[in-house]
């Protein structure tokens, strides 16, 4: 792969290699085959330490499944993951997940991913107990100082689940996996659902954090104007693969592939000025992942395909220092005269 | 508590815990309770038949024995009876449908279909049977209504384990790398053990219906043992007549079976384990 | 257009007074509406914006008149083409007013469709009830697919025979719509109708409401959260919080220049906006607990003691922009 895809010379810690995903497509007993759906085709990226990635695209474009495959939770079908250099893929499930112990998920529901029998204290004990952490006492003083940490106290201890608003859910589940002091979060869609006073508050504690604790961030969301807010670099994915991936400030000034074009002008703005050069009010639905179109499979939809788009998937090329994009006609597109 | 303080406007379920609070202490206290504890086996033949008076508020049976004492020592068993079925039943189902609904494939599969072999068998004709080879008793009984009734909590589990096992706080734990075991009992069973709680109840107050049936059938409690069942069937012959000798011991039974069963409708509208509060 | 048309000409579509509503729970009453007021004039869209609980969609309810079971309206009018719809019967709600002069698109369209019928099915019986002026099934048949077509929906004859499982998320709110303006309405009420969408599908599907207003002649009261949609969409937008209306007012005007402390902290939260991200400190108050006078005060930065003793009213400020703050109180007071 090139070198585009890295931030700027740091160190990267979390690289992925060729991911691929088949989701799926079984023999059932005395059943019909189901053939597998391609989630993730073809995925490279590398994630550099104290860095936040945005992993953006729309529902079922397969951007959740990529960061359950790198949290090892999921198997890759084909491809490699490192860790800190080392490959920690190809093997199962329970051997993935423990040579991941440094990284860490927290879910889109909170509320749903916390057990609703048990009281916060007890699931937040829960989690240091099975990666056997510290004894009782160690345990609970480390409860309280997370506790803190995240904005709430040490009476939410007795708490349960039903008890707690959106927002004090999210501090649980933010609290929950940094008990387990990983080094990368993936952060799945984490203000989804949350009114905008909460969101202001969420993500400003996500950015404390990262400060603090010196994290590294993959963000999975749909919300443009969050990534925008808080990613240093992002992904724009469609249909399992990566469309387009660089600096922040500069996808979203400047996006290269039709898709984010597209993705941006579509997305409802508080600022004015978003009206995107060139980009095209898409209509209908993306192609179910099952029956993919040949080639860029963006092209049955954009307004910059020509016929050659149907004879190749076009791969990454640089299209700056660390920029990047999978688009055959990314150039021509630049110089598409804008008509606002 | 918000859980007390909903059961208490569940009128028929207290009626319920009452009765059920009645039949266990009465069963706890019987040979101090019972005006004559040795008519358990004694009998006095001079005595026989008599109709409910003050020394013997539910009569006598045919065999001179006070009513009133032989219903009082009879809840032992009854309780004994279905606390063992129950409880067995449970050891028996309730791992089973654990382990049936987290897993998949041929494990899931073959544990289940076992599980309908069993529910398609009739408990009374497994009983009879199992009485022919063993010889009727107690035991005998007890085995027959374990083995027809651990099924249904193995179908119960296994449903609310299915379902759980698809729901989002699982899938977290098992992200944070929690093992089977752990995910399995400590947090699969206590979330789906509300309904096992309501069945186990009502279970109970059916075994205790379903051993009287047996006792009747003479395939379960033998004489002179004072078993609610077992009176009803010896009583028969003497009716009309002697309308106590079966009323009273019939009452024991359609008391403590209803109680059960209002106890076991009430808990199910209060075992949703959103009504834990911390607070 | 006879007399009394023409002379309503200029009244708003539809006009909220004063609406009390209350629920009774087992912890006590609830006030969830409190002197709520809105008005929408003929051929605009509304954007009524709020976050989750404070009342934006009870408000819906009551105007199509389906509040809960438990619910009272305890004071205000409700009024449509200047009829109280509060003191309308159930009977004539039912039959005169929704579905055939309010239209209603619902937030999951996943929901409002049931699985086992075909669209058709489901479809069809609207235009029998709502539209008694199309005679023949035919009649019927031809207007729907007609619909169908203006909402973009392919094929509309084949699709009458499919099932509901058998469309994308973003089809299905297609149908819906379709359904909305089926009797031909004059005011439809969307209630967050594409918050379960992905971003490219709820562009598309709000550049489709707003021409069909404009081609129906329709006003359109659009429930949301999202600050975005309705700078997208809204001519005009109601702010409330916690069960008041605290502001209103032309889109543009109120989200450059907001004059409620609460609407200018909401603003600040979203990520377009923020600079530091801090959110409203506070919580929002229980309706079971509502704080005396102005609900905001107690997460107000210019809380000031008056606003505990008494409720402010929603006064004009400059134009057609109304605030209910002691702030806009005292500037009106001090201007002669």
């Amino acid at each position: 792969m090139t070198t585009g895809a890295r931030a700027g010379g740091t160190a990267s810690i979390l690289e992925a290699r060729d991911l691929e995903v088949l989701l799926g497509g079984r023999q059932r007993f005395l059943g019909t085959a189901v053939p597998p759906v391609r989630a993730v085709a073809g995925v490279s990226l590398t994630l550099a330490a104290g860095e936040t990635l945005g992993l953006v695209g729309e529902s079922g474009c397969g951007k959740t499944t990529l960061g359950r495959v790198l949290l090892g939770i999921q198997r890759e079908s084909a491809g490699e993951v490192l860790l800190d250099g080392r490959i920690v893929s190809g093997m199962d499930r329970a051997d993935a997940r423990k040579s991941r112990n440094a990284i860490q998920y927290v879910h889109q529901d909170a509320g749903a991913a916390l057990d609703p029998w048990w009281s916060i204290g007890g699931i937040l004990d829960e989690g240091l107990r099975v990666h056997g952490l510290g004894d009782a006492v160690a345990r609970h003083e480390r409860i309280d100082r997370m506790l803190g940490a995240v904005g709430l106290d040490a009476s939410f201890r007795l708490r349960y689940v039903h008890e707690l608003s959106g927002g004090q859910l999210r501090r649980v589940a933010l609290a929950r996996i940094l008990l387990l002091e990983p080094r990368i979060v993936i952060l799945d869609e984490p203000t989804s659902g949350l009114d905008l006073s909460v969101q202001a508050t969420v993500l400003r504690l996500i950015q404390d954090l990262k400060a603090r604790l010196g994290l590294t961030y993959l963000l999975i969301s749909h919300d443009l104007s969050v990534v925008q807010r808080i990613c240093d670099r992002v992904a724009i994915m469609y249909l399992g693969r990566i469309v387009e991936i660089g600096p922040a400030a500069q996808v979203f000034a400047a996006p290269r592939h039709p898709y984010t074009r597209t993705l941006l002008a579509a997305a409802p703005r508080l600022v004015p000025g978003h009206e995107m050069p060139g980009a095209n009010l898409i209509i209908g639905d993306p192609p179910s992942a099952r029956h993919l179109p040949p080639g860029c499979a963006f092209h049955p939809r954009c307004a910059f395909g020509e016929s050659k788009c149907t004879e190749a998937v076009p791969r990454l090329e640089a299209a700056g220092a660390v920029h990047e994009v999978a688009c055959r006609r990314w150039r021509a597109i630049d110089v598409v005269p804008v008509s606002i | 508590m918000l859980v007390l303080k909903k059961f208490a406007k569940d009128k028929p379920a207290v009626l319920g815990a009452f009765i059920v609070l009645i039949v266990v202490v009465v069963a706890i206290f019987a040979p101090l309770l019972a005006p004559y504890p040795g008519d358990a086996a004694a009998s006095h033949l001079l005595l026989r038949l008599k109709p409910p008076s003050a020394a013997h508020p539910f009569g006598t049976d045919n065999l001179g024995r006070d009513i009133l004492s032989r219903v009082i020592l009879g809840s032992r068993g009854a309780l004994a009876i279905a606390l063992l079925v129950v409880g067995t039943a449970m050891l028996i189902g309730v791992p089973l449908g654990l382990i049936a609904g987290y897993s998949r494939g041929w494990l899931s599969e073959t544990n289940m279909r076992i599980t309908d072999v069993f529910l398609a068998v009739p408990q009374l004709i497994l009983a009879l049977a199992i009485a022919q080879l063993m010889g009727p008793s107690l035991q005998s009984a007890m085995l027959a209504l374990t083995l027809t009734y651990w099924p249904f909590f193995t179908r119960i589990v296994y449903a609310e384990a299915r379902r759980l096992s698809a729901s989002l706080f699982i899938d977290a734990l098992q992200c944070i790398g929690a093992g089977t075991t752990r995910i399995l009992f400590l947090h699969v069973l206590p979330n789906c053990i509300s309904p096992v709680i309501v069945r186990a109840t009502i279970g109970m107050g059916f075994t205790i219906l379903v051993a009287a049936v047996l006792g009747f059938l003479g395939m379960g409690a033998t004489p002179p043992d004072p078993d609610w069942g077992l009176a009803i069937s010896e009583s028969r012959q003497y009716l009309p007549e002697a309308w106590w000798f079966s009323t009273f011991p019939g009452l024991a039974i359609f008391l403590t079976v209803l109680g059960f069963n209002l106890l076991g409708d009430g808990l199910r509208d209060i075992v949703d384990p959103r009504l834990r509060r911390s607070r | 257009m006879s007399e009394v048309q023409k002379a309503n000409a200029d009244e708003p579509l539809l006009e909220v007074r004063n609406l009390r509503l209350s629920v009774r729970t087992d912890e006590g009453k609830a006030q969830i509406l409190d002197h709520v007021a809105l008005t929408l004039p003929r051929g605009r869209i509304l954007g009524v914006v709020g976050e989750s609980g404070c009342g934006k969609s009870t408000l819906a309810r009551a105007i199509l008149g389906i509040v809960p079971k438990a619910a009272t309206v305890e004071s205000g009018e409700i009024r449509l083409e200047g009829r109280n719809l509060l003191a309308l019967s159930d009977r004539t709600m039912t039959r005169e007013i929704r579905g055939r002069r309010i239209g209603f698109i619902p937030q999951d369209p996943y929901l409002a469709l049931n699985p086992v019928f075909k669209i058709g099915a489901q479809l069809l019986p609207l235009l029998t009830w709502h539209a008694p002026e199309l005679k023949t099934a035919a009649d019927r048949r031809a207007r729907l697919t007609n619909l169908l077509r203006r909402v973009q929906i392919p094929e509309p004859e084949a699709v009458l025979e499919r099932y509901p499982h058998q469309f994308s998320g973003g089809q299905r709110q297609r149908l819906m719509i379709a359904a909305a303006l089926a009797a031909n309405p004059s005011l439809v009420i969307a209630d967050e109708p594409t918050t379960a969408l992905d971003v490219t599908t709820q562009k598309q599907i709000l550049g489709l409401l707003k021409e069909l207003t404009v081609e129906f002649n329709l006003s359109m009261l659009f429930v949301t959260h999202d600050f975005g949609v309705v700078a997208e969409l809204c001519d005009e937008i109601t702010v409330m919080y916690a069960g008041q209306t605290v502001e209103a007012g032309q889109t543009a005007k109120v989200l450059t220049a907001p004059q409620h402390p609460y609407t200018t902290a909401l603003l600040a939260c979203h990520p377009d906006r923020s600079d530091a991200l801090t959110g409203i400190p506070g919580l929002v108050p229980s309706p079971l607990q509502a704080p005396p006078g102005c609900r905001f005060a107690p997460r107000c930065g210019a809380v000031a003691d008056v606003c505990s003793r008494r409720s402010p009213k929603l006064v004009g400020i400059a134009g057609d922009h109304f605030v209910s703050c002691r702030l806009a109180d005292e500037t009106r007071s001090a201007t002669p």
